[in-house]
């Protein structure tokens, strides 16, 4: 496998500019004659989607949910990042790239977050022409926020729905571009697998979740927009549906996986309430701007939280980063919430939450004040727990929330196999080892509106396309694979339901491969994964038929191809034998507990390459180098 | 807690569906409905049995896509909230509950408790949107808007697109719906150049789709989950006389 990171040549402030200048351009007239496949239409799928067909081309987006609006991006509740620096507060476009290379622990390509940092400020004027409402001041100009990992106000948000906002933003785009005539959506199509054609990705096959049929669709590109795969942990912040299907069956057709371990824990979400529990419900990290965390210093102690006096209060995220507090990045803030937990000093009834206390902020700012800034997430809360959250403190854990990994991509966002591209969560470019809040957002538009539309062109400008139509072996050969598996998967008649499955394992993997990881446990997790993987295709029950709506059969589908990629994420951080952002190895840690990296060794991309079941996949290197943000201990204290 | 439940199962578009009844035991309170559904539902496969299709993603109350009419409610008794965020405890013990699709004209039903909502689709392609192409905004604060402005356009922009207006409407109407996009852009300056023209192709692909008229039931308003205002309806007609008038003349 090659990786060619195609990064520019030049100043960093100079290579995207270049590179656009660089490109070939195809004429207006001839981008007709194109079609573009997109596989997804959240942020990063809608955006391009809209954007393509602005440029003339022929555009077709599938998407299993019923609408493109469903789409799990409409779940982001706290903001987008830009660099407009409208604050006057030190921020620019250099600030945006250092923190969130920083942020990422030096595992992130400079030259793409240097782009993605360009291009932030553009996406905040694109959204605000399309009528997206973000939050104003009194004068009438947009007002922000600050998110985890920054000391400047850079996050534009609409209330708790800016990713709704944002989406449906895309969403009418994409709708305006389907009255023109150039889109044509198909809604309920869940992508099975890509084709590869003498080596270059010409098409999909696709299931109609209403009918059962397997169709083949052709073009002359494909972009995968299919977001990340955090539900491997069976409990996350995703939606449900949320999978890896489309990304793995990439990669087993020979696109690159990079990073599959570096997987995000979010501080704040609500703690499990029983073992019914289908997914957690983040709490936005916005909530951090103004409420306090802390546990008992003793422990064990069971007093409510209004009965434990100031003094025997342990606000430890401010006691060991003063500098970030409350606001101190993800990984950091979820390990520490851990670490107390498992102390004994943990509250809720299960002992593994936290409490995230507004008292202060009421008393200073007021209960209106709050009531503004969050008050559709205290309903949330309320209306989950039964606990009123302007009275009594949020109790919260970390859970399983976003995948940094994904499908290599290179400068171009195009993967391994020419003319797959990937968009989105479900590549691996930008956030390193750890992303910053509100930086997901901006990294699907920056993809989607700003980075795709362009490269396409030149890919598409460049590339020496035969014409190929669904007849073609290899689409007969993919669809004929994919019926076999619907019909194996019909065939068992065991006794266990694929969500059973999808529990069992995904314990496994967030007991084992979670928030913290040994060598012990991976080695364990890799034992035991083959075992349930087994009993799967002997032991499973998925009733009813393949022509109609079945949603056992989806899920099996999805657990199938997760319970394979469960080994691919253990495996990698298994042999990223250091600590660095969100992967946290046990083995690697300072005395303090903070994350120790080790540059020499691990100063690199992991890509991983399928090498046939029942083989271990090969591990790639893509050598990272820092040249404006030198590499440094990430310190937040 | 102990239930009753009624579902309603329905095997395709074509065929007749009915209620099935189902004892549902041992439920926590802290369950959501549909995570007492999921159990339902791991149950039946355990038996062999088909489960029951219902759609659903984010669970919290945000994506639009659960579509259940609860003891005759859409998303059920609660105010301002979607059926998946209902928790058994704002239930009683040993209560029976009612579950059926979103009932419209214009919602055909696909399978037990899915229906097909795609003609919302249909209505924001008509005009939903401001007419920009990537790239050729302006800086974002280059048109400041009042905040009361912005504001009022957020709560119309709530929307779910979930279609309990249409469901709990005598008519099946698809005014709120319609009323929440049509003001989110009326109010906002990014809006203005294409609001006539949007209030009218908008309101025309609504009566296209077989939704029905508005009545001032106001029912469409009690069952958002998202509280959306039925002022929002009143000021869209003005939107459209305004922009029916100037266009004849
Ligand atoms: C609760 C929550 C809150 C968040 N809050 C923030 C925030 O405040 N700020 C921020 O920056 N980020 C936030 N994030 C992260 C951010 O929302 C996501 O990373 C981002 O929206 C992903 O967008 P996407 O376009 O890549 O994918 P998605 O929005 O996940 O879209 C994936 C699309 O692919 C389709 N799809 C997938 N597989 C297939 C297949 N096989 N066949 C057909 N279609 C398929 C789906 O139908 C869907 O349309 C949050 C995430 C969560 C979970």
């Amino acid at each position: 496998m090659k990786l060619d990171s195609k990064i520019p040549s030049g100043p960093i402030q100079e290579k995207w500019d270049k590179h656009r200048f660089e490109m070939k351009l195809i004429n207006a007239a001839n981008k007709r004659k194109y079609k573009i496949i997109v596989v997804g239409t959240g942020l990063a799928g809608s955006s391009a989607a809209a954007s393509f067909s602005e440029l003339g081309y022929n555009v077709e987006v599938f998407t299993y949910h019923d609408t493109p609006r469903r789409a799990h991006s409409i779940a982001a509740q706290g903001g987008i990042n830009a660099a407009k620096n409208y604050r006057n507060d030190g921020d620019s476009i250099w600030r945006l790239f250092y923190d969130t290379v920083k942020g990422g622990d030096f595992r992130a390509r400079e030259a793409n977050v240097y782009r993605l940092a360009q291009v932030s400020n553009n996406i905040i004027d694109q959204c605000v022409a399309q009528g997206v409402p973000f939050a104003r001041e009194y004068g009438g100009l947009l007002d922000n926020r600050s998110f985890g990992g920054a000391q400047v106000s850079r996050t534009f948000y609409a209330r708790g729905q800016t990713g709704q906002q944002l989406l449906l933003g895309a969403y009418q785009a994409l709708m305006k571009e389907v009255q023109n005539g150039n889109v044509k959506i198909h809604t309920r199509k869940e992508m099975m697998d890509i084709v590869v054609i003498d080596g270059v990705c010409r098409g999909i096959v696709t299931r109609d979740l209403i009918t059962g049929k397997i169709e083949s669709f052709v073009g002359d590109a494909v972009c995968l927009a299919t977001g990340g795969y955090a539900n491997i942990f069976f409990l996350s912040t995703n939606a449900i549906a949320c999978n890896v299907t489309a990304t793995f069956r990439a990669y087993k057709k020979g696109a690159g996986f990079a990073n599959p371990c570096f997987t995000q824990i979010h501080p704040t979400c609500i703690p499990v309430s029983g073992d019914h529990q289908s997914k957690l419900t983040l709490m936005s990290e916005s909530l951090r701007n103004d409420g306090r965390i802390w546990v008992p210093k003793k422990k064990d102690d069971r007093r409510p939280p209004n009965e434990i006096p100031e003094d025997e209060r342990d606000y430890y995220l401010e006691r060991k980063y003063p500098s970030f507090g409350n606001l101190s990045p993800r990984d950091i803030s979820s390990r520490a919430a851990k670490e107390v937990c498992d102390e004994g000093r943990g509250v809720s009834a299960t002992g593994y939450g936290v409490y995230l206390d507004f008292a202060d902020a009421i008393k200073r700012l007021g209960r209106q004040k709050i009531e503004e800034r969050y008050g559709n997430l205290f309903e949330m809360y309320e209306r989950i727990t039964g606990d009123d959250p302007y009275k009594t403190p949020m109790m919260i854990y970390p859970a399983a929330h976003y995948t940094m990994g994904g499908l290599w991509v290179d400068y171009n966002l195009m993967s391994t196999i020419p003319g797959l591209h990937v968009l989105g969560e479900a590549n691996f470019s930008d956030h390193g080892a750890n992303r910053l809040g509100a930086s997901a957002l901006m990294q699907g538009l920056a993809d989607g509106y700003f980075i795709i539309p362009y490269t396409i062109g030149d890919y598409l400008a460049k590339a020496k396309l035969e014409k190929v139509t669904d007849k073609h072996p290899e689409f007969r050969k993919a669809e004929e694979d994919v019926r076999n598996k619907i019909h194996k998967l019909l065939s068992i008649k065991g006794k266990r339901t694929p969500t059973s499955f999808h529990k069992q394992f995904g314990k496994l993997m967030w007991e084992d491969v979670g928030m913290a990881r040994s060598a012990e446990s991976l080695k364990h997790a890799l034992e035991e994964i083959p075992k349930i993987r087994e009993e799967f295709w002997n032991n499973l029950n998925v009733p009813g038929e393949d022509a109609s709506l079945n949603i056992a059969l989806e899920r099996a589908c999805r657990v199938a191809d997760f319970l394979e990629f469960a080994e691919l994420l253990a495996w990698d951080a298994l042999e990223r034998e250091e600590s660095c952002g969100a992967h946290f190895r046990v083995e690697y840690q300072y005395e303090d507990g903070e994350a120790k990296r080790n540059d020499e060794k691990f100063c690199h991309v992991a890509v991983w390459e399928y090498n046939g079941d029942g083989n271990k996949p090969i591990r790639h290197q893509e050598e990272l180098t820092f040249e404006n943000v030198p590499l440094q201990v990430r310190s937040y204290k | 807690m102990k239930f009753t439940l009624h579902i309603w199962r329905q095997k395709d578009t074509t065929s007749k569906g009915s209620f099935e009844t189902y004892k549902m035991e041992d439920v926590s309170e802290h369950m959501s409905l549909l995570e007492m559904i999921d159990v339902l539902n791991e149950q039946l496969i355990s038996e062999g049995k088909e489960p029951i299709a219902f759609d659903h993603d984010c669970r919290e109350g945000i994506c639009g896509a659960c579509s259940m009419t609860i003891n005759g409610r859409p998303h059920g008794n609660m105010k301002g909230t979607t059926t998946c965020q209902l928790h058994m405890r704002m239930f009683k013990d040993g209560d029976e509950l009612w579950i059926e699709p979103f009932r419209a004209r214009a919602f055909p039903v696909i399978k037990d408790l899915v229906v097909d909502r795609s003609a919302l689709d249909r209505i924001i392609a008509a005009g939903g949107y401001v007419t920009v192409n990537t790239g050729a905004a302006q800086d974002a604060n280059s048109i400041p808007v009042p905040k009361e402005s912005a504001d009022l356009a957020m709560d119309a922009a709530q929307c779910i697109g979930c279609g309990a207006c249409v469901a709990s409407c005598p008519n099946g109407a698809a005014m709120l719906f319609t009323a929440a996009k049509i003001m989110q852009l009326a109010l906002l300056p990014q809006g203005q150049p294409e609001r006539k023209k949007r209030a009218i192709a908008m309101i025309e692909q609504m009566d296209k789709e077989g939704f029905g008229a508005c009545r001032n039931y106001y029912e469409c308003e009690a069952n958002c989950p998202k509280n959306i205002s039925v002022r929002f309806i009143s000021r869209m007609n003005i939107e459209f006389l305004s922009a029916a008038t100037a266009k004849s003349m």
